[in-house]
């Protein structure tokens, strides 16, 4: 592997600027590592070399992230590509505008590049509900990578991208952090644009980066974050540079430690490297304080009542009459809406359309979908009551080590139940960072275990701080080890 | 508590998805159990609650009613599964008289 491909975005810049290499040795050492390992790791669903090559040639290295190709969850249009949500009701369609978020990685002189596998339209914890490919996870290829944006963290973590966009509804980004063993950012709610990011819960939707720094994400989060007017829900704030809180160590923060977050149920090993991490900041200066999130426990349910019903409305759009997949020879119209939809959409989508729909229908839309959004200001009043006492929370990312493939598939519930650490912070509109903290020897291979920090509201500055101090002092060894579960990872790469 | 009564085949004709028999009964079962999971919100007294339904209380965001350009037809239509004329094809809406 050439040791291009193991830089962080810092450093390919410093040696774009001092000439050492150029942007276009890095798509190529990109490509040559796809070429070696995406057969196994199956993290990309397209990728164009040629025209990252020619963007490469004429990009501008001094601009912020000049030069820098960054990978796509394909759930993101990107002009010209396609975006198929890992759906097949979207195979074939081509992207005919870019995303706020593609636009403003482009202004930053980013080249994004490729486009990488998910769970079917963001819905799954695993990737597995992709309608095209599995992805393995790169620390063991028995194992998946996370989800729903496990393409994207698994990219990162075998050296086939710098760093990824990914999008996080219930935990999308951090729980395939943890299990790959990156740097991945959920920003809060209204701080990004979702303009030209495929819908599938409104309220609860959010993009943000995956990278191998804390550093690296707040670069990403420099270029990406900022008031759109195609986007109502995203804010109108203050220009802020989201790196002015690295460098420090933790004196004078104080750290909330919720209890509800270390019950019965998680790994025993996940909860011991926690454990450690945490103490690891009361050395870097953090006080700790313990705090309470008491309906913590009614989080999942909420979710998958308000997710799915946000769902069921945003996937009404899946037709067949303007874009996607259409059956054949309809005999009306709605066999042409009942067999296109039978056609197009994968098991989990179906599921989750037909629990939204339930939730919102006529009779039972109060007792589901009203008492959901109210028990969802409880959990929100929580965060707040919390905050109150404390600069930010830390606690595991995912209860779990990284599954085996094939595990969970026939249990939904089993597997929504994963993400019981992540979904709150999206509920409640928070920001929040998984780190990596700490490697399990399971079946002769190291596992990555995931530290979450969720901040305040739009205090992604002081959250990127916190997460960077930490990452300084533990995790930086563990982002620059090479996953040994591929074939191809020979110890002289190492 | 109440069992929940969800027909997983009403409420698949209602989103417009036609299922198998085989989807039928495991969404029917797998529904089931996570419908039987949030039973447990019932527990809590929520009559003094306001409900929540985005995490920033952001209210009718306008913009000047001004005409801007969109996509172009070509590119708008290039997605379409069926086009002719410069135009969308539809499956038909009116019956014969």
């Amino acid at each position: 592997m050439s040791e291009l491909a193991r830089l962080t975005i810092s450093e390919l810049q410093s040696g774009f600027r001092s000439g050492s290499f150029t942007p276009a040795d890095a798509v190529r050492a990109i490509e040559d590592r796809i070429r070696t390992t995406d057969e196994e790791i199956g993290a990309y669903l397209a990728r164009d070399f040629e025209s990252a090559l020619a963007a490469a040639e004429i990009a501008d290295v001094s601009l912020p992230l000049g030069g820098v190709p960054i990978g796509i969850k394909d759930v993101i249009n990107v002009l010209g590509e396609q975006c198929t949500c890992g759906s097949k009701i979207l195979a074939g369609y081509k992207a005919p505008y870019d995303a706020t978020v593609i636009s403003k990685l482009r202004a930053a002189g980013a080249i994004p590049f490729g486009k990488l596998n998910m769970d079917e339209f963001a819905m799954g914890s695993s990737t597995e509900n992709s309608a095209y490919q599995i992805t393995h996870n790169p620390w063991d290829t028995t194992r998946i990578p996370g989800g729903s944006s496990g393409g994207s963290a698994a990219a990162v973590a075998a050296r086939e991208a710098f760093a990824t966009l990914g999008s996080d509804t219930g935990g999308s980004i951090r729980q395939p952090a943890a299990l790959c063993g990156v740097v991945g950012l959920k920003p809060s709610y209204g701080r990004v644009s979702r303009y030209g990011l495929v819908a599938f819960a409104s309220s609860l939707d959010q993009i943000g980066p995956f990278a191998r720094s804390t550093r690296d994400c707040a670069a990403i989060l420099n270029a990406i974050a900022g008031k759109d007017p195609r986007d109502s829900t995203s804010l109108d704030l203050p220009q802020e540079d989201f790196s002015a809180g690295l460098g420090r160590d933790l004196k004078g923060v104080r750290l909330g430690i919720p209890k509800e977050y270390f019950v019965d149920g998680m790994d025993g090993r996940v909860r011991e490297k926690v454990e450690a991490a945490i103490r690891q900041c009361e050395s870097l200066g953090a006080e700790l304080v313990e705090v309470s999130l008491p309906h913590t426990e009614y989080a999942i349910g909420v979710y998958y009542i308000i997710a799915t019903a946000e769902a069921s409305a945003n996937l009404a759009r899946f037709d067949g009459v303007r874009y996607g997949h259409r059956a054949k020879n309809p005999a009306d119209l709605l066999d042409h809406y009942r067999r296109t939809r039978e056609e197009g959409f994968g098991s989990e989508v179906k599921r989750r359309i037909i629990l939204g729909t339930y939730v919102l229908s006529s009779g039972y839309y109060d007792a589901y979908y009203l008492r959901a959004q109210k028990v969802r200001t409880l959990i929100r009043r929580d965060f707040t009551a919390a905050f109150e006492k404390v600069d930010a929370l830390v606690c595991p990312t995912s209860p779990d080590l990284a599954f085996k493939i094939g595990e969970r598939v026939n249990d939904p519930l089993r597997m929504y139940l994963a993400d019981i650490f992540t979904i709150a912070a999206n509920l409640a509109g928070i920001c929040g960072i998984s780190v990596p903290c700490g490697l399990v020897e399971e079946e002769g291979k190291p596992l990555p275990v995931g530290l979450q920090f969720l901040g305040k509201p739009l205090d992604e500055t002081r959250l990127l701080g916190i997460a960077d101090a930490y990452e300084q002092s533990a995790s930086r060894e563990i982002l620059a080890e090479i996953p040994a579960g591929l074939a191809t990872a020979t110890s002289s790469a190492r | 508590m109440s069992t929940p009564n969800l027909d997983v085949r009403d409420v698949a004709r209602l989103a417009r998805i036609e299922l198998t028999d085989e989807e039928a009964s495991t969404f029917q079962a797998q529904l089931g159990s996570v419908l039987e999971y949030v039973e447990q919100l019932k527990r809590l007294d929520v009559s003094q609650v306001e409900p929540t339904a985005h995490a920033n209380p952001v209210f009718n965001v306008f913009r000047e009613d001004v005409v801007k350009p969109g996509l172009e037809r070509a590119a708008m239509l290039a997605n379409a599964p069926h086009t002719a004329n410069n135009l969308v094809v539809v499956t038909k809406v009116i019956e014969q008289p």
